[in-house]
């Protein structure tokens, strides 16, 4: 039945959606009337041109294709521990990127684990500065994410189809013509171009991991121009091509982006009559424990050096920590301020043309919309005043896209469900999102509340542009720890970014939940 | 009087006229096979698909483009008729306010329309955790205290049984007795349109025809409707 009158208000959807327009194009605008195109592209702007393009490449196409038979061994085995396994694959992606780098440091850098193995066999040591460094990084934050949204997939496969197959006696290799491919066809492209747009606009991979000449993506090259030269012709000039770049890949990737779903009905594993042979037993077997060894020794390595470190950390960790609870507290309100109506709007809406205007948060990148209001804000006042306030509101602006992703479906079936016993009841405004709306949503709001307040604690982007020596996040903190070889209060303040990020997220996820389930 | 004023309804290829009046206090059975448009006529009374062309008169007044909660009837839906985030008494309560904000003499009324329908001791259940029957009770509450001119029932039992259903259509005859409301139902069964209809509005071949008495019309039913009764 056609509807009519569905009572959700447009008008502050509109309003907020417009909001987030004025908000990207006032810095493309400013940016562009910076941008000195007489200056011209030098050669080293080509190499971080280069450079970002290869690296996005080569994360996408490791992570897709070493996530393949890591989801496939999780789609068909079950052992125990899978669930938490599935579970922790979802936390690279609201793990602080500086923590992670730690993390990887310590198993991976100079005096790191692998390091001291190779060492003790008398084999060369291994870098992990430049650009394998840059995509192991990407790698090991993307590899989770494809692997979660691959299983995803595999698990949508109607369990009679690998009935039919046992039956039929399908062989493992026709098992995978015939069902698994025409999965994997359907989605990976999605996967890939996601990872791809992500690491586009990758900043703090670079500027931990990359840097010289031969190593250094487009987002780094503007805060190089910004912060060590004060060139704003160039960084404007830069933050263009940025934007040409990543705006460009992430239209092309709106078509095919996948849906972020809350990982529900991960945890059971299917039914499966194939694959009984001890060799594809044994090769799952190798594939899980490898991947799980990725993934959690990194993390294990953050806890056991930040434990030790907790001691060495000067106060003025603490100060930035509660600086970054403060951004991402901010980043959460305004969140919900624009995401929420936004949401509304979309889902009242048959088509979903207008969630393209979510996705201009993902495009535009965040340095180039620093770097913007910078231009806008210097000649009113002192932009480090404003560092928090804009830092809080790029992140809410980062984490829109992912949001609306995890809000509008569930909207949707909301307006289908009981949108005409809303509008019978004459339910409108305030009353309609009070008793129908925020408590059928609050899982997903949750959610995305967490996910947002967690982003926006671990952020190294827009701070690094804006602040001074007091004004401070926790992971601009850490990062200036590292700079110093203060590996050891560095590792400390790690750990405590590292809790308070994950907290936040468990906090709201689980306030999310209650209140859906009270 | 509820009138129909050369109502057309049109969806892609589907097309449903329509020209009556039905009387307050009247019990009306809308049937006819499926996707005429039976629901289709329900949704056009209530606003919530919109009239190609033609008028809607409640009282000489025109509803046409009145909005759905604003329009002198009130609808139970084949499924969705309570939200299943709220207690019994809220989901009833949205009935006098929807915007939940209840004085006293509200809550008593409430109270009241609970223990009518019997769910008296549910008060503060989810409907998840209440029976199929006590789920059609409750919403059956908030009809009672809505108290509007008319009731429309796009079958809301239809997932009762039997004997359940009788029940549910007893005891909505017996509230729109009380509030002197008309009655326009959907329905499938002949038995329901002896037990409970007034009047017969037949839906077929692209158009809802005026009531005929149900009496008259089920014991010597035009070609149309023997061809659908079988």
């Amino acid at each position: 039945m056609a509807l009519r009158a569905f009572p959700i208000s447009t008008k502050s959807g509109i309003s907020a959606a417009a909001l987030v327009v004025v908000l990207i194009l006032g810095a493309l605008l400013a940016v562009m009337s910076r941008a000195e195109t007489g200056a011209g592209f030098v050669s080293s702007d080509w190499n971080a041109l280069r450079f970002t393009v290869w690296q996005a490449f080569l994360s996408a196409l490791f992570s897709t294709v070493l996530a393949v038979p890591l989801a496939r061994a999780l789609a068909r085995r079950r052992f125990v521990g899978r669930g938490i396994l599935v579970t922790l694959l979802g936390a690279p992606f609201i793990l602080p990127v500086i923590v992670a780098v730690l993390g990887l440091l310590t198993i991976f850098g100079r005096s790191g684990w692998l390091n001291a193995v190779l060492a003790q066999a008398g084999l060369p040591p291994v870098s992990i500065y430049g650009l394998h460094g840059v995509v192991l990084a990407h790698v090991f934050f993307n590899l989770p994410l494809a692997t979660r949204l691959l299983l995803q997939g595999w698990q949508a496969v109607p369990a009679e189809r690998f009935r039919l197959a046992a039956q039929l006696r399908l062989t493992p290799w026709a098992v995978f013509r015939v069902i698994e491919a025409p999965v994997l066809r359907q989605i990976v492209p999605g996967v890939a171009a996601l990872i791809f747009v992500i690491c586009l606009t990758s900043f703090a991979v670079a500027l931990t991991l990359g840097g010289g000449p031969r190593a250094t993506t487009l987002e780094l090259a503007i805060y190089q121009a910004f912060r060590f030269d004060f060139d704003l012709g160039r960084a404007a000039l830069l933050s263009l091509v940025q934007l040409v770049v990543a705006g460009g890949a992430a239209v092309i990737a709106l078509w095919v982006l996948p849906v972020i779903s809350l990982g529900g009905g991960q945890d059971l594993p299917q039914r499966r009559w194939d694959a009984h042979g001890g060799v594809q037993r044994g090769l799952d077997g190798a594939v899980i424990v490898l991947g799980a060894a990725f993934l959690v020794l990194p993390l294990m390595a953050v806890v056991l050096r930040g434990a030790a470190g907790l001691t060495q950390m000067p106060p003025a960790v603490w100060a930035a920590a509660g600086s970054s609870l403060f951004v991402a507290l901010i980043s959460v309100l305004l969140l919900a301020v624009l995401a929420l109506p936004m949401a509304g709007w979309i889902a009242s809406k048959r088509a979903g043309g207008v969630e393209a205007i979510g996705l201009l948060g993902l495009s535009a990148s965040p340095l180039m919309i620093g770097t913007g209001w910078f231009i806008l804000i210097n000649p009113v006042m002192n932009p480090a005043d404003l560092a928090l306030p804009v830092t809080a509101l790029v992140n809410a602006l980062m984490a829109l896209p992912f949001c609306l992703r995890i809000m509008v479906p569930r909207l949707r079936d909301t307006v289908q469900d009981f949108g005409r016993l809303s509008a019978s009841l004459g339910m409108q405004g305030w009353p309609l999102w009070r008793w129908v709306i925020l408590p059928r949503l609050a899982p997903q709001i949750g959610f995305a509340a967490g996910l947002t307040g967690a982003l926006s604690m671990g952020d190294l982007g827009v701070i690094a542009l804006f602040a001074d020596a007091e004004r401070v996040t926790l992971p601009l903190q850490m990062y200036r720890l590292m700079g110093a070889y203060q590996m050891e209060a560095a590792a400390g303040a790690a750990l405590v970014l590292l809790v308070l990020a994950l907290g936040i997220f468990w906090a709201c996820d689980a306030m999310g939940r209650r209140y859906a389930a009270a | 009087m509820l009138r129909l004023e050369g109502v057309e309804v049109v969806q892609g290829a589907f097309c449903m006229a329509a020209d009556m009046a039905l009387v307050q206090g009247r019990k009306y059975a809308v049937i006819g096979p499926s996707g005429a448009g039976k629901s289709t006529l329900l949704g056009a009374l209530c606003g919530f698909v919109p009239l190609a062309q033609g008028r809607l008169f409640w009282q000489e007044r025109e509803i046409t483009n009145v909005d759905p909660g604003a329009r002198p009837m009130t609808m139970l839906f084949q499924d969705n008729n309570l939200f299943p985030h709220l207690s019994v008494t809220q989901n009833v309560g949205l009935g006098i306010r929807p915007d939940m904000r209840l004085g006293k003499p509200d809550q008593a009324r409430v109270a009241q329309a609970l223990d009518r329908v019997g769910l008296a001791d549910q008060a503060d259940k989810k409907p998840g955790a209440l029976s199929g029957g006590q789920q059609s009770r409750a919403a059956l509450a908030r009809v009672l205290v809505q108290a509007r001119p008319w009731v429309l029932l796009d079958e809301p039992f239809a997932a009762l049984g039997p004997a359940l259903r009788n029940e549910m259509l007893d005891l909505v005859q017996d509230l729109v007795a009380e509030n002197n409301a008309g009655l326009v139902m959907v329905t499938h069964a002949p038995e329901d349109v002896r037990r409970i209809a007034d009047e017969v509005v037949f839906v077929g071949a692209g158009r809802a025809e005026a009531p005929k008495p149900a009496v008259a019309l089920m014991e010597n039913p035009p070609p149309e409707l023997r061809a659908y009764l079988g």
